[in-house]
């Protein structure tokens, strides 16, 4: 078992988990993820590591409350535990100082982008932060990025209600057409990869992006998480999370995350009827 | 589980006496309790029954107690199979237990998966001129027996005094289980890392309860904490703790590798990743580990097709044809490219998947996975012809030409083998390995780095459950030798 001992509520939908767990605390870098299992018969799910101490032993990860596991998780409270919690799995982000470097996170991909981007800086990387919501309210981690030694922080809204108006694309663009990029990393939901990772290639500028296919074991076992990058079949799990952008087949990975939406609603449905949250 | 009248509990030894001769009996081979196919197909519950009391004593019966037994050598771990099946013969079940304990900490287990047909039964006498003695299905008796005792007054092997030294075994199946339970009898303290949740390995994640049903492969697993071992699930070995560092941190003074061969195989045709395709290890993970087949009960879909067509010829083939039949497909195909004289799976289990209505469409390759909109509508296969034996001894499938067809499904299968994860061997760039990846050892398992064993498929590629076994006892015993010479 594995206590939980700090829970934070980011948004309406969006709560901060933090996990007793020394052995895996102690291994941790930037961009690896960790399976959760809430109890008997719940599903394994891989959540990307939000912060981590290993001298205090604890791991963190960020989830939006959407179906039945993140609901049950969203009711879990200091002092409760979870039953299983395995990792770090995935290979870490390639760190290094390669110059001017620009983190785009959207929506919960934020929850990623913020240890990748506190690691480019202390790679010595000239660091632009893009963060990206469809409103203020589901804008999460602001604090923690300003207290970043950035270049930039660039906060983008689908709506307009806090920063520039508009998609993350646009900051990207910019700073691509300037000249004043080296790399991008993007990371949130497959669309927006896919659109980051397209502006990023017309003007020629290098894009990783952090994968988030469906997974089971997450040790390269079951290959549920097989994705086409640059024509070759790669599991997400273990030759990833992080591919390079230009070449993933983005139009895959959004059809292949989508094979359980009908069983999601089920399980969605079977929940809510004893859930408080859902009357 | 059998039930017996014998009043004293597995652990208990029989009193010493004159035993009359043992007559053989002429009868022939006692059949195997199954339920029928139809009612079968339709759950999850264990197919074959197991014997009887009655049915067990008939069996042992027909043994001709060989003076020079050979079915002894025919098993992979040297189970003293004469001596059991005598104890069967004379009701003295609990000596039978003990006998098997020695050599093979889970017979419940191997009762049931063990190809029975190509080791011991192969080379027992009786074999020679008509039905061996089914010596698997008196295996599995002996082992239920075991555990249908509480669990204090089952079989305990003698366990030696305690020598202070600390043993890491990484995985929890087959190959990890024996060199655990072989190494804490010697007296080693020994703890099991798992990287899943669940115990058991393939025995958990790929066997299907139906053929081996999970509360067996717990009640032994058991039967091993009894003997002091202990087991931590959640633990990636290769990524939460390196080998060296298993060493360095945590004290151990020997590790033993038994990972298993993880990583499944697709066959590189297009539309492989194509919704509704699936590994075998993957289907049958999401099934028995996770128990889909409970959805929405337990939270794990699993993508349940109307036509399936399972790609490939060996056991985990039929087990996932079998499975597909039981989550409430109308048709499963099982497509091959040779024919069923050459599957690599057990005549059984074959029978098995017949019988319940499994369709073999044998002689074809796929060439394709064809869909619509992101899911899978069917397979283009070729037909294929046996030509000159391969390097397998194994006539090679040669494609017809122009005789391209196609396959109506929504779910496809892939059971076409696997290859060696490289997560453990990635942290561990000091061991040695072939070039497909696997472990190399020498005949007792111990590997190019000192103090490190290894066995099971992490060694041999994709094999059996007891050949994983039999390794894990072999490096036992290397380990051992290891730990006090050292």
């Amino acid at each position: 078992m594995f206590p939980i001992i700090h829970k934070r509520q980011l948004s309406e939908s969006v709560f901060e988990l933090g996990v007793q767990a020394p052995r895996i605390a102690r291994k941790v870098r930037a961009g690896q993820f960790l399976i959760v299992r809430t109890g008997e018969g719940g599903e394994r799910v891989p959540f990307t590591f939000s912060d981590w101490s290993a001298e205090e032993g604890w791991v963190r990860f960020i989830f939006m409350r959407v179906g039945k596991t993140s609901h049950e998780l969203s009711h879990l409270e200091v002092g409760d535990s979870l039953a299983d919690v395995v990792g770090p799995l995935g290979v870490p982000t390639h760190v290094e100082d390669v110059g001017r470097i620009a983190v785009i996170g959207g929506g919960v991909g934020a929850a990623v982008a913020y240890p990748v981007a506190r690691a480019m800086v202390d790679a010595g990387n000239e660091v632009t932060v893009v963060l990206g919501a469809r409103n203020e309210d589901l804008l999460i981690l602001r604090e923690e990025f300003e207290a970043l030694a950035l270049k930039e922080l660039i906060v983008v809204t689908d709506d307009g209600s806090a920063g520039e108006k508009g998609l993350v694309t646009a900051p990207l663009k910019r700073m691509s057409e300037a000249g004043a990029l080296d790399h991008a990393m993007a990371i949130g939901p497959a669309i927006m990869m896919k659109f980051c990772a397209a502006t990023a290639k017309e003007h020629g500028v290098p894009c990783t992006v952090s994968l988030n296919p469906i997974m089971v074991d997450g040790t390269g076992m079951c290959g549920a998480c097989r994705v086409s990058v640059d024509g070759e079949t790669k599991f997400g799990c273990v030759d990833g999370p992080d591919f390079d952008g230009w070449t993933v087949d983005f139009e895959e990975l959004m059809s292949r995350q989508r094979v359980y939406v009908d069983d999601e609603r089920v399980a969605d449905a079977d929940y809510s009827r004893g859930c408080s949250c859902h009357q | 589980m059998p039930s017996v009248d014998d009043s004293r509990s597995a652990g208990e030894a029989a009193p010493v006496q004159d035993k009359p001769r043992h007559k053989p009996s002429r009868a022939p081979r006692t059949a195997m309790p199954e339920r029928n196919a139809a009612e079968r197909a339709t759950d999850f519950d264990e197919v074959a029954l197991g014997y009887t009391e009655e049915q067990a004593r008939a069996e042992a019966a027909r043994c001709l107690q060989c003076k020079n037994a050979t079915c002894i050598a025919g098993c992979p771990v040297n189970i003293d199979i004469k001596s059991f099946i005598g104890h069967i013969i004379d009701g003295e079940y609990a000596d039978g237990v003990a006998v098997l304990k020695e050599r093979n900490a889970l017979p419940a287990i191997c009762g049931r998966v063990c190809p029975q047909e190509e080791q011991c039964e192969a080379v027992c006498v009786l074999a020679k001129k008509g039905e061996p003695v089914a010596i698997g299905r008196l295996e599995r008796w002996l082992g239920d027996f075991d555990l249908a005792c509480e669990l204090d007054g089952r079989c305990k092997p003698e366990i030696g005094e305690p020598t202070g030294l600390r043993c890491a075994i990484v995985g929890s199946g087959p190959a990890g289980l024996a060199c655990a339970g072989e190494l804490a009898r010697m007296g080693h303290e020994v703890t099991v890392f798992e990287s899943l949740h669940a115990t058991g390995g393939v025995l958990t994640y790929g066997i299907p309860e139906f053929r081996l049903p999970k509360h067996i492969v717990e009640a032994e697993i058991d039967s091993l904490s009894q003997m002091g071992v202990k087991i931590e699930c959640d633990v990636v070995v290769g990524a939460s703790v390196t080998v060296d560092e298993l060493f360095s941190e945590e004290g151990f003074d020997a590790v033993f590798i038994g990972s298993g061969a993880g990583l499944p195989v697709f066959m590189g045709i297009p539309g492989e990743n194509l919704n509704g395709v699936y590994s075998a290890n993957e289907f049958l993970t999401r099934v028995n580990l996770m128990r889909a087949y409970e959805f929405p009960t337990s939270d794990t879909p699993v993508w349940r097709g109307r036509k399936v067509a399972v790609v490939g010829g060996g056991n985990v083939a039929m087990d996932s044809a079998r499975t597909a039949l039981r989550l409430g497909a109308d048709e499963v195909f099982l497509v091959y490219r040779r024919t069923e004289d050459e599957m690599p799976a057990r005549r059984e289990e074959v029978h098995h998947a017949r019988e319940e209505g499994v369709e073999f469409k044998m002689l074809c390759s796929p060439t394709e996975i064809v869909g619509h909109e992101g899911f899978v509508t069917g397979i283009t296969a070729t037909r294929m012809e046996l030509g000159e034996p391969d390097s397998s001894g194994r006539r090679a499938p040669v494609c017809v030409m122009d005789s391209e067809f196609t396959i109506d499904c929504d779910t496809v299968i892939m059971a076409v083998g696997t290859r060696a994860n490289p997560l453990l061997a990635n942290a561990a760039p000091d061991l040695e390995l072939s070039h497909r990846g696997y472990i190399l050892t020498d005949e007792d398992g111990a590997t190019s780095k000192p103090g490190v064993f290894a066995g099971g498929d992490i060694v041999t590629g994709a094999a059996t459950v007891i050949l994983a076994m039999g390794a894990g006892k072999k490096s036992a015993i290397a380990m051992d030798r290891y730990l006090r010479e050292r």
